[in-house]
């Protein structure tokens, strides 16, 4: 009930802030709208944690300065190997890497962090582990010491 | 005045990355290791570009939107990379790598 009170009030204020109209007319439509997206999320059985994770919400703003920190250093890491002209600047590898997180939810936040951070991308997710392709040999074992797993937000919610 | 050059600088820099980006596509051997070059024109130079086109929005809802697209970006690119290498694996193709999976881990 708390979680389609709060998905409501997120609505609302996405479609207000996407629409920019104030008008009684077009704020009736938008409600009427997000009623009807409630209303058809409740049918499918779709409104649940892992759709809108607002358990999450406290530790979101962390995880998001912690990836863009993550994403600005592999990017300058990648562009320096691809300006390098000189002999063999990059190391291919696959790895495994384990995945620590309990809920399905946390599993793709960290396969989509590790894809989302250049030199590094998830070709394989199963349900215990993750094969990775990485770009050179750094950045796997930068993965492999398990620092951006700690960091992705993934609390068990008991139902 | 000093937004503006900010927002020129992003914007600038933004397109340096892009094609950075685009260079390491041609550079590097093969299909995986070419996604990691366009992994980063999905990520800094959208970032950089977004950024810079923000802060010449101003405080605005045209700034919400553009932050609204930097967010899409950033969970939808993963997904599709993500599905591409998938895709590739299943299909077969073997990366060049310069170790496999259990003999070169730690």
């Amino acid at each position: 009930m708390l979680l389609t009170f709060g998905y409501g009030v997120f609505l609302s204020m996405f479609w207000l802030l996407l629409s920019g109209h104030f008008e009684p007319l077009l704020l009736g439509l938008g409600l009427a709208s997000v009623a009807l997206t409630i209303f058809l999320m409740k049918r499918m059985n779709i409104l649940d944690h892992e759709s809108f994770p607002i358990h999450l919400a406290t530790r979101l703003p962390a995880f998001f300065a912690y990836i863009f920190r993550e994403i600005v250093k592999a990017n300058i890491d990648v562009i320096k190997r691809i300006l390098t002209w000189t002999g063999k600047s990059i190391s291919p590898q696959l790895v495994e890497i384990q995945l620590p997180q309990k809920t399905d939810l946390g599993r793709v936040i960290y396969a989509n962090s590790i894809t989302l951070t250049p030199g590094t991308v998830s070709v394989e997710l199963t349900h215990d582990k993750v094969i990775v392709h990485a770009l050179a040999k750094e950045a796997a074992d930068d993965l492999s010491t398990g620092n951006m797993a700690q960091a992705v937000p993934d609390r068990v919610i008991d139902k | 005045m000093i937004v503006d050059a900010l927002s020129w600088i992003c914007l600038v820099a933004g397109g340096l990355v892009g094609v950075v980006g685009a260079v390491g596509i041609h550079r590097f051997p093969d299909f995986y290791s070419r996604q990691h070059a366009t992994g980063t024109t999905d990520t800094l130079c959208a970032i950089l570009i977004l950024l810079g086109l923000g802060l010449q929005a101003g405080i605005s809802l045209a700034a919400f939107k553009i932050a609204l697209i930097f967010l899409f970006l950033i969970l939808t690119s993963p997904t599709a990379t993500h599905a591409l290498a998938n895709a590739a694996m299943h299909g077969g193709l073997k990366p060049k790598t310069d170790s496999t999976p259990g003999e070169g881990k730690s």
